[in-house]
């Protein structure tokens, strides 16, 4: 039997790597967890606060909304964004000139940054001036997003939608174009009805890309910030007032680095456990496609 | 079960054209008696797989009808035809179990479950299956996942046809042996009409009752696979069966004599019709030609190469400038660069413009 060799002196190539993660990412995150357990009133005087921040933040009703309007969120988007994106996807056609022509209006939206996407819909929904909110207020029905904060969700939540539907369109696009044609005319031979075929051979191929999908939109929904602050800057009240918006508000607005900082790192956290789940569910979904090649 | 007739069938892809070259199958009749075993064989591109898919419904041919026994099912979809094809590559349902898989079509077409259970089980003991038979289909091996691929072809009894498009591709060489005797079993036992796509010839030859050799969209020959090997229709069959292919030979015929360069070798036919201005080839089997050493009868041949392939070699001699491939029995001694060859006559076959003609016996 050959002896696997060890060469320990690899670990040097690792260093340079190592550096520039410590320098961008460890470093930085450090310094919050040296505020996070420390007060100060500025003059760059500390005082030690131990896990105070941690147990207030955590019993905060205020964390907790924003926390669960975050989980509202980012569960509603999903709902409606990845059975959307694949019925669009599935309505696409497969080949001639409307190839093209729906991939392009489907890349627009994810070509627009953030905030002027905000300003587009803040402009849009505005009951003077924007088409959306003129028309629906003409139309006699009540909808001002500055004072409701049912039509401020609907407009976020729609927002989104226009924002980042076709992300997962485009994914699950190149899932279905994948699919080589023998297993639609294998589904014709057996007799399968069109259901049949969505079910047992559009959806298991589109698996992994649909879970890309699902995690690239829990990710980026999760820390949503710019187009919701540009819209309604977190209100009415605070009825859209996200994690991200809460922790600027505090660190910034309130400057109460302390608890601003216990709050991130809380965010983080949390992210990381979620980004964990997926990524471990994924793993067991690629370890049982492992058979096939 | 059905006999499966194509009339007039022509098929381009880009539609109806004046242009013959747009089309990828030519004008052709053929017909496929109930049970019957066939193999549709040509080289890749030649429009196998576009004939099929035009008999099992994927495909509406541009001109001409597809004919099940009296019933014109040109237009009609492939699940009204009641087909079965096995693809190239394996498809599976990959969420579903082998016994899933094989009930599928079952199930798609209302047959219950008292009804589909039985024959899924008889079904899976036939083809091997029994041991994996609620294992997850996808994670099987290849030669398995093409079982499934089958046994979805054959749990409905009542098949007009089974269509094979290369369907053992990806399997390894001795697996292939295997499936290829199993399915000469199955089809023997179900007597289903059995249309089999290959560029492979000893799987066509093996398999099949009866060859359809396709070139370049036209039908060149269909024949039992002696006919193919002895009487090619066409240079390009012969050339193609057989290995090595046939030796085709630029030739002159006069009265009796057939002329290749300055040398002549009786012939017992004669062939009166051959119009002056045709391309006059020889085909000759390398198999039908002996070779000698310089002291026997025969054409004087200028030795170039050997190649032993085992139980046989191959001689490549040169006849003038023409180069011929000659199979020498194993234990013959070949020395030295001269040789003479000695041509069977009754194995001569005459093409005049690529097409044999059979002359009238002397």
């Amino acid at each position: 039997m050959i002896k696997k060799q060890t060469n320990q002196k690899a670990w040097f190539m690792v260093l340079p790597v190592f550096l520039i993660v410590a320098f961008s990412a460890v470093l930085p995150l450090m310094t919050v967890v040296n505020y996070s357990v420390q007060d100060t009133f500025g003059n760059n005087q500390f005082f030690w606060a131990g896990m105070s921040w941690f147990t207030d933040l955590l019993h905060s009703e205020r964390f907790h909304d924003a926390f669960f309007r975050q989980i509202l969120f980012s569960g509603i988007i999903l709902a409606i964004e990845v059975p959307l994106g694949i019925i669009i996807a599935l309505a696409m056609p497969k080949k001639g000139w409307g190839v093209p022509v729906c991939l392009v209006s489907m890349s627009l939206p994810l070509l627009i940054p953030w905030n002027v996407v905000g300003t587009i819909w803040q402009i849009f929904g505005r009951v003077d001036i924007g088409l959306l909110g003129h028309t629906l207020e003409s139309m006699g029905i009540n909808y001002n997003y500055v004072l409701d904060p049912f039509a401020a969700w609907c407009t976020v939540i729609i927002m989104d939608i226009w924002h980042w539907t076709s992300l997962v369109v485009l994914l699950c696009y190149a899932g279905l174009c994948s699919i080589p044609d023998a297993y639609y005319q294998a589904a014709k031979i057996d007799g399968a009805s069109r259901w049949s075929v969505f079910r047992y051979i559009q959806l298991p191929k589109m698996n992994r890309v649909l879970l890309i999908a699902v995690l690239l939109r829990f990710m980026d929904s999760f820390m949503i910030y710019t187009e919701p602050f540009v819209l309604t800057g977190g209100g009415p009240g605070n009825s859209t007032t996200f994690l991200s918006i809460d922790l600027v508000k505090l660190a910034i607005g309130q400057f109460d680095l302390g608890p601003a900082a216990a709050m991130s790192l809380i965010y983080f956290l949390v992210i990381l456990l979620l980004s964990w789940v997926f990524y471990t569910a994924m793993n067991n979904v690629g370890q049982e496609n492992k058979g096939e090649n | 079960m059905a006999t499966i007739a194509l009339k007039d069938i022509a098929h381009s892809y880009s539609g109806e054209s004046n242009k013959p070259d747009d089309f990828a199958l030519k004008k052709l009749n053929l017909t496929w008696k109930n049970g019957g075993a066939y193999a549709l064989l040509g080289p890749s591109g030649c429009g196998k797989t576009t004939l099929l898919n035009i008999i099992s419904g994927l495909l509406v041919p541009t001109r001409g009808s597809v004919i099940f026994d009296d019933t014109n099912v040109t237009r009609l979809a492939t699940e009204q035809r009641n087909i079965a094809q096995i693809f190239q590559f394996p498809v599976i349902y990959d969420t579903m179990t082998v016994y899933e898989n094989l009930a599928f079509p079952l199930k798609n077409r209302g047959h219950n479950k008292n009804e589909i259970k039985p024959r899924v089980e008889k079904l899976a003991a036939m083809l091997g299956l029994e041991q994996n038979l609620f294992d997850k289909a996808q994670n099987l091996t290849a030669d398995a996942k093409q079982k499934i691929s089958l046994g979805r072809g054959l749990i409905r009894e009542t098949v007009n046809a089974i269509l094979f498009d290369e369907p053992l591709t990806v399997i390894d060489p001795l697996l292939k042996w295997q499936l290829r005797s199993q399915l000469k079993q199955l089809h023997k036992q179900f007597n289903f009409t059995m249309i089999y796509v290959t560029h492979d010839q000893t799987e066509a030859l093996t398999f099949a009752d009866e060859v359809v050799v396709i070139y370049d969209g036209n039908v060149v020959q269909v024949g039992s696979p002696e006919a193919l090997f002895e009487r090619p229709e066409h240079t390009f069959v012969g050339y193609f069966i057989g290995s090595p292919g046939m030796n085709i030979v630029p030739c002159a015929i006069e009265g009796n004599r057939l002329k290749v360069h300055e040398h002549e070798i009786a012939l017992n036919r004669s062939y009166p019709d051959i119009p002056a201005s045709a391309k006059l080839e020889l085909g000759l089997r390398p198999e039908y030609i002996s070779l000698g050493d310089d002291t026997q009868a025969g054409l004087p041949v200028t030795i170039k190469k050997i190649a032993d392939i085992g139980r046989q070699k191959i001689a490549k001699v040169a006849l003038g400038e023409t180069l011929l491939n000659v199979i020498v029995n194993e234990k013959t001694e070949i020395t030295g660069e001269k040789g003479r060859i000695a041509i069977d006559p009754t194995h001569i076959n005459i093409y005049v413009d690529d097409n044999r003609v059979e002359g009238t016996p002397l």
